[in-house]
């Protein structure tokens, strides 16, 4: 019955040989508001940037036909142009300017060749701000003043300046408490009035399926299938299991676990935000550890966890920590990554190159980095045969691919720099390991290798904590899950009951919880 | 099954091979710095008639850049932690006045003047440290304010005047030179202590090379191969002994040579072989990762500029004894080539990599283009013109390589 606006056909995408979009294949009605739903990384961010020349026409194949013409968009402009406005997860304001400024940013309003008229620019911007509901604010002020709620709201505001038609929101209630998310959620039925199409990314399927009208469900880079909203509200597990249901093949090694007693234990942590101190970061979580036990953090990114890892190693992250931690039953204060260590707790980050590593030295000095001053030097002198005796051992021992513990690690690929990293964490001799996304970006046979290493660490009766937003990878390697949400422990699961519904399900309750 | 390990050989057998290589390739990169030093001697022996080669000339440009060795020994651990000191100049001048004024004004007995001076020295490295790394403002602001504030203070004391003569005691160490015993071998006159200097050295050189290999082969590690230990040591000593016959030629070993002999050993010994000097280059090649590895950043900052202040007092002492006496535009733009001597010798600008044996060969390079300038007539005008170009080329040079090798 209605028009298309947009096509998208046969849609492929890869980034160095990994696909990241395989035959996607998208139709967006006019004036509907659309969902994309899938796990992380399943290609949803993906395929909005290239729908919005994030990448541009050339580096993906396929054809996008947007209003019956085939387009072949070069930069965000050259969409913008057409009136597709993509509002990213991470928004895009200039915090030290003020809201007018923001609202025509890249977009001024310059009648005189260059020379922006300030009175029209006001007058403009308070039009466009009251369609999204902002009336009272003071225009001037400055952008990072104001909360997340009202800054996405004039990132709208901002697409709307730009005379909007297809508006594309990434994600746009995962930073909004409750009522902020009503209100985004209500101005994009109003906009839907006014005719504007809409696609918005999201994993709150509950308010997914109260505004869109239909759903896309994308997992594995291929778009599954496309539910419409007839007469009745599209049911969540529908979406769930279209998001899920992968076929598990053998990916994970076989794991024999053999499980001792809890060694390490986590009541009441509660941790706030170091930037917004009033905001609980991590409310009230409790767990346990055994020897020898791979236990599992799941959640959506965001959920709190990698915050929760980082502020039990040491506090690096968070302000105003409470609760006890403890190690054997002793309980452990902990108020420096040396003392962290120095009790044999060991912290692998979730981005390698960024807290990971340091890329511009070799494997040598990577690997002994955190254990220098307990193992490879005395009185402050290193011990350099030592060093250069047990790099070289870890180095076989989990199969880095190198010729050489001298070579500089920013040459490594992905998997093997990780790799790297988890020597310099075993090389610390902890007895308890937080692995934060120990996997991410890395090839299926690296991937193998990794999960190999996990094992044998807790055959060796170690404790380990492994995050991932892989939830097949959880499934396939843990001996139990925290489901992690909102900085809350939403539920946890037996090995016996692992399915991804099932954690899928109590992450949807926790959110469905306030409502 | 013997195929495996012929197999397995042959894999050791290429490892090894390719191990070798690269070691092969950094020492080329070291050298290929000493290499650029001599060629910049050898142009400027040809225009100068081999004036740059005499005797006395030697013995000037060990004195002449002695303070900006010193300096760029520091400099070198800023530099590593993608930072600089801007103020080391103002500072060396600060501490040159005031041990000035304290031996001229106030008849402090000088070992007692040089031992406030470097603790005056160390608090001045503490001052710009307590706001680098307790108060986390940016080294550029702290030491470009400290920079003004010293020069300033540096004009205080001296009321704008040059305070001087300072006693020979205090110029000896500028100045000076180490026990002098003299022989005549025909007509000439020669200083035998720097000569026997010169072959002792050698000869602790090429005994520490071999233990060097020795313990490398005994724990089956990578080796370079035999002939480019044997070249590396034969250049090296050539030169070494080429400088200590020069000066034996003139007055002997200057008590500066001495001192900064010493503090190249201690400085490449930190960097090289300490948890200290690891956690430098840790906290410059990726401060996130250092700080997740349980370094304390804060604290290495903090000793990086304590560090810095140190020896900015020590070179003040030098410089002053030296001119004989502090004046307040001393250390002038010292940071400027304490700073460029450290890139030159190959140090990153975005931090994390660069030797003290660059930052020294950083610095004779500029020493000697002044030096060879300044023989053959060449203004200072064009002189800074020259050192600019140098200093832009061998940064271009050196990002262009590193950006091929990536």
């Amino acid at each position: 019955m209605a028009e298309f606006i947009l096509e998208m056909r046969h849609i492929e995408k890869d980034f160095s040989g990994v696909k990241a979009l395989d035959d996607v294949n998208l139709i967006i009605k006019k004036g509907e508001i659309h969902a994309l739903c899938g796990e992380n990384g399943a290609g949803k961010s993906t395929l909005v940037n290239v729908l919005s020349g994030v990448y541009p026409y050339g580096t993906y194949t396929g054809d996008i036909i947007y209003r019956g013409e085939l387009c072949k968009f070069n930069n965000i402009r050259s969409s913008e142009k057409k009136g597709i406005v993509i509002i990213h997860q991470e928004l895009a304001l200039i915090p030290y300017l003020s809201i007018a400024e923001n609202v025509f940013l890249g977009n001024e309003i310059t009648p005189h060749k260059g020379i922006i008229d300030w009175d029209e620019t006001e007058r403009r911007a308070r039009d466009v701000l009251s369609k999204v509901g902002l009336v009272n604010e003071d225009l001037s002020q400055m952008v990072n003043t104001l909360g997340v709620g009202k800054q996405q709201l004039i990132e709208i505001a901002k697409a709307l300046a730009k005379k909007v038609e297809l508006l594309i929101l990434d994600e746009p209630t995962a930073a909004l408490n409750d009522e902020e998310s009503n209100i985004l959620l209500n101005l994009m039925l109003k906009l839907k009035e006014q005719g504007i199409t809409c696609i918005m990314i999201s994993h709150k399927l509950n308010e997914v399926s109260r505004v869109a009208d239909s759903i896309t469900v994308i997992r594995d880079g291929r778009t599954i299938e496309t539910i419409e909203k007839t007469d009745k509200e599209i049911e969540e597990d529908r979406i769930i299991k279209g998001m899920v249901g992968r076929e598990l093949t053998n990916r994970y090694p076989q794991r024999n676990s053999s499980i001792g007693d809890v060694v390490f234990e986590v009541k009441d942590w509660n941790v706030y935000s170091p930037i917004d101190q009033t905001r609980k970061v991590i409310n009230n979580v409790s767990l346990t550890v055994r020897s020898g036990e791979v236990v599992g953090l799941a959640g959506l990114m965001g959920a709190g966890r990698t915050e929760l890892a980082m502020s039990l190693f040491g506090k690096a992250y968070g302000k105003n920590i409470s609760g006890t931690m403890m190690k054997n039953g002793k309980i452990l204060n902990l108020n420096s990554i040396k003392d962290a260590i120095n009790n044999k707790i060991a912290y692998v980050s979730e981005d390698r190159k960024k807290y990971g590593l340091v890329l511009q030295n070799d494997l040598k000095w990577n690997m002994t980095l955190a254990s220098l001053k307990s193992r490879f030097s005395k009185h402050g002198v290193i011990k350099e045969n030592e060093e250069i005796h047990a790099t070289e051992d870890y180095r076989k021992i989990i199969n880095i691919k190198t010729n050489s513990i001298e070579q500089i690690v920013g040459s490594l690929s992905g998997g093997n720099q990780q790799k790297v990293v988890l020597a310099k964490w075993m090389l610390s001799e902890p007895d308890i390991l937080l692995l934060d996304e120990p996997t991410r970006g890395i090839d299926v046979g690296a991937k193998y290798e990794i999960y190999t290493v996990i094992n044998s660490l807790a055959d060796t009766g170690k404790a380990v904590i492994v995050i991932s937003s892989e939830m097949p990878e959880l499934l396939g390697i843990c001996d139990r899950i925290y489901i992690i949400n909102e900085g809350e422990i939403a539920g946890e699961v037996q090995k016996e009951e692992f399915s991804q519904e099932r954690v899928m399900k109590i992450i949807m309750n926790h959110i469905g919880r306030e409502k | 099954m013997s195929n495996i390990t012929v197999e397995q050989k042959k894999l050791t057998i290429n490892n090894i091979t390719v191990e070798q290589k690269k070691l092969t390739m950094n020492n080329l990169k070291q050298y290929g710095m000493m290499l650029a030093l001599f060629l910049i001697y050898a142009i400027f022996a040809l225009l100068s008639d081999g004036k740059n080669a005499a005797p006395m000339n030697i013995n000037n440009l060990v004195m002449q850049n002695s303070y900006v060795v010193i300096l760029s020994l520091g400099m070198l651990l800023c530099c590593l932690t993608a930072n600089v000191d801007l103020s080391v100049g103002s500072v060396v001048a600060f501490c040159g006045a005031a041990a000035a004024i304290m031996v001229i004004d106030y008849h402090i007995a000088i070992p007692v003047t040089f031992a406030i001076v470097l603790v005056m020295g160390v608090l001045v490295g503490m001052w710009q440290g307590f706001f680098i790394a307790v108060l986390k403002v940016p080294p550029f602001i702290v030491t470009l304010a400290n920079m003004l504030v010293f020069r300033g203070l540096t004009m205080v004391i001296l009321n704008g005047q040059t305070k001087g003569p300072l006693p020979q005691g205090f110029t000896q160490v500028g100045a000076g030179y180490l026990p002098q015993v003299f022989i005549h071998i025909g007509s000439t006159k020669v200083e035998l202590l720097a000569l026997v200097a010169g072959i002792l050295v050698s000869i602790v050189l090429i005994g520490l090379e071999m233990r060097f290999r020795r313990n490398k082969i005994k724990h089956s590690f990578a080796v370079t191969p035999i002939w480019q230990s044997i070249v590396k040591l034969t250049v090296v000593i050539a030169v070494l002994n080429f400088i200590t016959l020069k000066l034996a030629l003139y007055m002997g070993l200057p008590l500066v040579l001495l001192i900064m002999f010493i503090l190249i050993l201690i400085y490449s010994f930190i960097t090289n072989n300490t948890v200290a000097g690891r956690q430098v280059y840790a906290v410059g090649g990726n401060v996130h990762a250092a700080r997740l590895s349980g370094i304390n950043t804060d604290k290495v900052m903090f000793w990086v500029y304590t560090n810095m202040g140190f020896l900015a007092g020590l070179a003040g002492i030098v410089l002053a004894a030296r001119n004989a006496s502090a004046t307040p535009k001393a250390g002038d733009s010292f940071e400027m080539d304490a700073i460029a001597a450290c890139y030159i010798g190959g140090a990153a600008v975005q931090g994390g990599s660069g030797t003290i044996s660059g930052a020294v060969i950083g610095a004779l390079i500029m020493g000697i283009l002044n030096n060879g300038m300044s023989l053959i007539g060449w203004s200072v005008d064009i002189q800074r013109v020259v050192k600019g170009l140098v200093l832009l080329a061998a940064v271009t040079f050196d990002l262009y390589n590193k950006r091929k090798s990536s």
